[in-house]
């Protein structure tokens, strides 16, 4: 009875994610992300960013760019980072 | 691990004389590498406090992380937990206890996106918790699941050698692969269980999409083998993120699933309200006989922990859960709040 009772939940809970994943992100959030990356190389880097660093931790608030590079390389060894992906997020870190 | 009683006088010393090593690296590194790859002190300073079955428990923890890069292709990295405990003694006033000691230290050499080699002390790959969401500053909850000890060897650590990267893949796929061998060692400040094993895992980077499986061997004593899947989902356009692992091992088995949300409805995620984040982990645990060789309850344990956590400005976080627990040895509630500041800078005035 238990289990079933927790298994009910788990999958409300998945329901609940696809019925939020189902609403596409606000038209302001679209336009500032549009805006704040205007620049190509920069919307890949913010795409890498999203794909391979958001989905483990939230984004630091501002560093110094002198430590992108060792950023880059100590998240190059965790997430295993092509060296495309990794010269987009230094452009998006050093715009 | 935290709660271990250990010389503080000895390790510290260790410590000290090793993280002026790695300084002394960074700064004559810093002489010949490039200007943004200075080294860097990262990690975090926190203070929690837990109330679990009504005794209330403080842990001011600092997790300090220093990266540093040598030359073209190497990075030597380290992460250490400094923390004091306090917590209720018998019935009347409060107790202490202290812990410091090194996570990992270990050196890398980047060959190449398919080849990277690491030597010396460092994070078992196995499942995802145990690299990837085990840092104070990263976890959106202040305990760590049930199961986070299978299939870590208890140390959560190896010592010797392990080989990773990339095995294909493309801007749709990427399948990643870790191998690593372990030597037993009862040095106090590397603890390792000889074991060998590694991780597989399949990420569809456009479809949020990261799925792998996990097998350790213990080779010594008595030979147990241990298995674990993670799947995690982080749908393109939304802050939600869905995580979860399960793993099983000889004796016990059990699994956890969390999802956090962030709302961009109003003003994006930096605004009052974009930077509060809902969470939620669901957990069980079952033991398949009675001999324990980890770190699952005694018992099949059912629990659901319930959490909001306020992303402040300036890299600090507020942590807040209360947790149901249901076992056979006692219903609980558990009450756990905290404050955490990352912090992220230059260990060295570089060029």
């Amino acid at each position: 009875m238990r289990l079933r009772m927790w298994f009910c939940t788990m999958t409300l809970v998945l329901a609940t994610s696809a019925l939020v994943c189902g609403k596409p992100m606000s038209g302001q959030a679209q336009k500032a992300a549009a805006t704040m990356h205007s620049d190509p190389s920069e919307k890949d880097g913010a795409k890498v960013f999203q794909q391979q660093c958001a989905r483990c931790h939230n984004a630091p608030e501002g560093f110094s760019p002198r430590i992108s590079g060792t950023i880059l390389r100590h998240m190059r060894v965790r997430a295993s980072l092509s060296k495309e992906d990794e010269a987009a997020l230094m452009r998006f870190f050093n715009p | 691990m935290w709660h271990s009683t250990l010389s503080l006088r000895n390790r510290s010393l260790m410590q000290t004389a090793g993280y002026a090593a790695l300084l002394w690296m960074g700064i004559a590194s810093s002489l010949v590498s490039g200007a943004q790859d200075t080294p860097l002190l990262s990690g975090g300073a926190g203070f929690f406090t837990s109330t679990n079955g009504g005794n209330t428990t403080y842990l001011p923890v600092v997790e300090p992380l220093i990266a540093v890069p040598i030359g073209p292709h190497v990075l030597v990295e380290s992460r250490a937990a400094l923390l004091e405990s306090f917590f209720p003694k018998g019935s009347s006033g409060y107790d202490h206890s202290h812990f410091v000691g090194l996570t990992y230290l270990q050196a890398d050499l980047i060959g190449s996106k398919h080849v990277t080699v690491v030597a010396g002390d460092f994070l078992i790959p196995f499942n995802t918790y145990n690299e990837r969401l085990s840092p104070v500053w990263i976890g959106n909850f202040q305990s760590g699941p049930l199961i986070a000890g299978v299939g870590t060897m208890s140390t959560e650590s190896g010592l010797g050698g392990m080989l990773r990267g990339n095995l294909v893949g493309s801007k749709k796929y990427a399948i990643d692969y870790a191998a690593y061998f372990s030597a037993r060692s009862a040095q106090e400040q590397f603890q390792a269980q000889r074991s060998s094993g590694g991780r597989l895992s399949l990420t569809l980077p456009e479809r949020g999409l990261d799925v792998g499986l996990s097998y350790n061997r213990v080779l010594q004593g008595t030979h147990e083998n241990f298995y674990g899947m993670h799947l995690w989902w982080t749908p393109p356009g939304t802050a939600l993120r869905v995580r979860s692992e399960f793993a099983r091992g000889h004796h016990a088995q059990g699994y956890w699933i969390e999802a956090d949300y962030r709302t961009q409805a109003f003003g994006g995620l930096n605004s009052f309200v974009g930077r509060i984040e809902p969470v939620f982990r669901m957990q069980q645990t079952f033991r398949r006989d009675t001999i324990v060789s980890d770190s699952l309850p005694f018992v099949d344990t059912q629990r659901a922990d319930f959490g909001l956590d306020y992303n402040l400005p300036h890299n600090a976080r507020i942590l807040t859960s209360y947790s149901r627990q249901f076992s056979e040895s006692g219903n609980r509630n558990i009450w756990e709040t905290g404050i955490v500041y990352r912090f992220l800078f230059p260990a060295w005035k570089g060029r």
